[in-house]
């Protein structure tokens, strides 16, 4: 057991190492980007004082490297700043479109990841037959379109011709959890074929190579049916590599969604940083850049560890 | 005439294959194949490999492996042609009236499964015995077979146990459901011999006092004529004899079964040493990185030249370590290697193109040790490029030269590996090391991976190359029978140290030590009775002691 601790310690202190080495990289990457806060705030037509004040007001001409220090200390604190051009405090405007992004992924996950698991072990099922390639072709078919494209489609069809959707997806308290499904159902939808295609070619791949090996062969012999052979003796071997693509395109779900937000006008932390993008306000950038990379990071980790776990050989030491 | 469980009509078996540049087409691989047996016999199936003896053996239960296909022919299990049943019937008649035990039970157990699960799976899918029962009887099936701690070794994930206890629990397995009928595929051709005969006996034993009838498939006539009550013997998918065991092993009618019958006929005798041995391994103590445990202990061995020095162990044993550190792949920690008048670098890095030149190694995987994007002609022309600048027609020439020498000829120069049979394989890997003029080359297991009798062809090339170019061996092999053919000297290795050394007639002559007796009365001699005589032995020795 004590390896297995060691290995898991080591991978989440790896971890938290990229965190603090990421910040590094986002806060020095937002100050070499081109452009000044004060002038975007100001206008082209501000006077050189004017923008020398606000520089001066804002902390600009400070040393970078004591405002990385500054920054990270407040960030070790839950303090990720005050918005330069509303002068909101960051953390509790992103916690609560932090919160909606969260639950648009969410939903997306909990429908995209088993149905796409399921739809691999179909296709291993029945591999090479008509079940397989149709499901490769449809889902491969959907990972190749843009989800922009994919999405005002889906517009068109679904909310403005049927009726059965809205496309504008804004959501708010005062909406119960089904009021707000409905309301998210369009974007899910998007957002599941978009993701679909990858994690199950993967879990398709992993578990027919799992079934060449031959305690799978073994299994046929013992008489078994097909589908006990591969969810009881080739799906838990494969778990490894297919956990590894889940992890990624749940990644993908909160920090990729900026255009599925946009596009559904959806009140989460993509519009969020694509309107702070534009107005050069450099410390809500950073916020949302780090918090992005740590969920990226959080899920890779969470799908390194179960990788770890899953293999009998360290779980059950000699 | 009683009904027989299993009866076996004109099976043919073909398959598909894909030649390099040509179309993938159909092979007929076993010929029309018939025999019979009767409940609580024991048929040993036996041939060299390509034989198609796995494959009869899972033709009786309707299974073809990879892309082969049973076409034609009646295979008829309890009174009925399992070739032409339902769907449903097969998989009644697979993990119920037939199993299977396979070669491997390492790749057989599903890892992340526990040993107990894996066991019942089949006597409870079937329906045959509740979970409670099947476990009762697993746990009986545990003690029969003499496994350590039966009421709980079912607890336990496959890689917590050792080979040959995974294999007995295979064995398990395949009689846990009350088969009529197991077939066993080479279930000890991976063991170590001193493993192999407690697993064997307990096999043996499990058939009798169970009553279950077996197709005992394996290679080697010695294992078969322990456990058989009749012997087919097969050649490339045709039957060659069908007999008693008694018949087959005395008196056999077909010049193939006497072949195997008589192979390892080499009859090699021991030089004397010389004055200045070419290899001196002195005092040798290694261990792995990132462990603290010594692999090799204190290891002194001679080698002279034109000689053969076998070492001889089991797996784990440290023989293949012994190479590593005599290659400079894994540096030693304490001793000295002295060769051909020098000391050598411990490390890779350290030694020159010569000390590399005149040190060559022949592989276990002949297959996996060439390029198999190259020619033969390539394979063999490097060496002489690298260390002698051989280019254009002069390599050319002392390629054929050395093809000539391994007796395969100009023909095969343009030849790729994959056209090759194992034998020829390995025999090009030899002419490779023997293109640079070595002084000595050391031969990890390499017939181990072969038929006999290709193998004993392997042998006496080596033997008949060795007095050509007064080349000295370090022949590592976990087979006594190839040490008795072809050694000067022995060394036998346990556990990381020489438990026995000397000149091949001292080594295998009493008074023993106790592990080399072990391992020399292990070794399956070719006669009816000689599993029980070495057990009641080992019985009447351990009462004695």
């Amino acid at each position: 057991m004590s390896l297995l601790l060691k290995m898991l310690a080591q991978r989440i202190a790896l971890g938290l190492l990229l965190l603090f080495l990421v910040s590094i990289l986002i806060f020095g990457g937002t100050l070499i980007l081109p452009g000044d806060v004060a002038q975007s705030i100001l206008g082209q037509s501000a006077t050189p004082e004017a923008l020398a004040n606000l520089r001066e007001e804002l902390g600009l001409n400070e040393p970078a490297v004591g405002r990385y220090f500054d920054w990270l200390g407040g960030l070790l604190q839950g303090d990720l700043g005050t918005s330069l051009t509303s002068g909101q405090d960051i953390a509790s405007a992103i916690g609560k479109r932090l919160g909606n992004t969260f639950f648009l992924a969410f939903w997306a996950a909990l429908i995209s990841v088993p149905l796409a698991i399921l739809l691999g072990l179909i296709a291993v099922r029945y591999r090479e037959r008509w079940p397989d390639k149709l499901i490769s072709a449809v889902t491969l078919a959907s990972i190749s379109v843009p989800e922009f494209l994919i999405a005002y489609v889906a517009i068109f069809f679904v909310s403005v011709r049927l009726r059965w959707a809205p496309s504008v997806t804004t959501i708010n308290d005062s909406m119960s959890l089904g009021e707000k499904l409905h309301t998210i159902s369009l974007p899910i939808t998007v957002l599941t074929l978009v993701v679909l295609a990858h994690m199950m070619r993967m879990t398709r791949a992993a578990i027919l190579n799992v079934m060449q090996s031959a305690y799978v062969e073994t299994a046929e012999l013992k008489g078994l049916r097909m589908f006990t052979i591969i969810w009881k003796h080739a799906l838990p071997n494969a778990v490894a590599p297919v956990v590894n693509v889940v992890m990624l395109n749940m990644a993908y779900l909160v920090v990729g969604v900026v255009v599925i937000e946009v596009v559904f006008t959806y009140p989460g932390m993509g519009q969020y940083l694509v309107d702070h993008v534009s107005k050069r306000d450099l410390p809500v950038v950073q916020a949302c850049g780090l918090i992005f990379a740590g969920v990226y990071i959080g899920l890779n980790l969470v799908a390194d560890i179960v990788s770890i776990i899953s293999n009998p050989r360290l779980r059950h030491p000699k | 005439m009683s009904e027989k469980l299993l009866k076996v009509r004109d099976l043919k078996i073909g398959a598909t294959v894909y030649p390099p540049g040509e179309k993938p087409h159909d092979i007929e691989i076993v010929h029309g194949v018939s025999f019979e047996l009767a409940k609580g016999q024991v048929l040993g199936l036996i041939g060299e490999s390509g034989a198609g003896k796995s494959t009869i053996g899972l033709a009786s239960m309707a299974y073809g492996r990879g892309g082969v296909q049973i076409t034609g022919g009646e295979v008829w299990v309890n009174g009925r042609d399992i070739l032409k049943t339902s769907q449903g019937d097969v998989r009644n008649l697979r993990g119920g009236e037939v199993t299977y035990v396979s070669q491997s039970a390492a790749a057989s157990f599903n890892p992340a499964k526990k040993i107990m699960d894996q066991v019942i799976e089949a006597a409870v899918g079937q329906g045959k015995f509740s979970k409670r029962d099947a476990e009762a009887r697993a746990v009986e099936l545990f003690g029969k077979l003499g496994l350590p701690d039966p009421e709980n070794i079912g607890n336990r994930y496959p890689h917590q146990v050792s080979g040959g206890q995974l294999q007995r629990c295979m064995t398990a397995l395949a009689l846990c459901p009350e088969p009529d009928l197991v077939v066993f595929d080479e279930p000890t051709t991976a063991l170590d011999v001193t493993t192999q005969i407690d697993v064997l006996m307990a096999i043996k034993e499990a058939i009798r006092d169970t009553g279950v009838a077996a197709l005992y498939i394996t290679h080697d006539l010695a294992v078969v004529a322990q456990v058989s009550d009749d012997i087919l013997v097969l050649k490339m998918g045709d039957m060659v004899e069908y007999g008693s065991v008694d018949q087959i092993i005395n008196n056999p009618q077909e010049d193939y079964t006497k072949a195997l019958v008589s192979v390892r006929s080499i009859d090699h005798a021991e030089k004397a040493p010389t004055p200045e041995p070419v290899l001196k391994v002195e005092n040798i103590t290694a261990r792995y990185k990132g462990t603290n445990f010594d692999v090799l202990k204190n290891i002194n061995v001679e080698l002279h030249p034109g000689q053969t020095l076998a070492v001889v162990g089991e797996s784990g044993s440290g023989k293949s370590t012994l190479a590593r550190v005599i290659t400079g792949l894994l540096p030693q920690s304490r001793g000295n290697i002295h060769f051909a008048g020098r000391d050598l670098s411990p490390s890779l890095d350290g030694r020159s193109r010569e000390d590399l030149r005149e040190l060559q190694m022949i592989y276990q995987m002949a297959d996996v040790a060439m390029n198999p994007r190259q020619t033969v002609g390539t394979i063999i022309g490097r060496p002489l490029e690298f260390y002698f600048g051989l280019k254009g027609a002069e390599k050319r020439k002392r390629v054929v030269e050395l093809l000539d020498e391994i007796e395969m000829g100009e023909s095969f120069i343009d030849r790729y590996p994959a056209e090759l049979s194992g034998g020829q394989k390995q025999r090009v890997c030899i002419a490779r090391a023997l293109a640079a003029k070595p002084k000595m080359i050391i031969c990890d297991e390499v017939t181990s991976a072969l038929d006999p009798l290709v193998a004993d062809g392997i042998l006496k090339l080596l033997l008949d190359l060795q007095k050509v170019e007064d080349v000295a061996y370090l022949f590592i092999t976990h087979d006594l029978a190839t040490v008795k053919a072809i050694a000067d000297s022995i060394s036998v290795m346990y556990q990381g140290e020489v438990v026995r050394y000397g000149g091949k007639t001292d080594v295998l002559s009493p008074p023993f030590d106790d592990y080399t007796d072990l391992l020399l009365s292990s070794v399956p001699e070719m006669k009816l009775g000689w599993l029980e005589e070495v057990i009641a032995n080992r019985k009447m020795e351990s009462a004695g002691n």
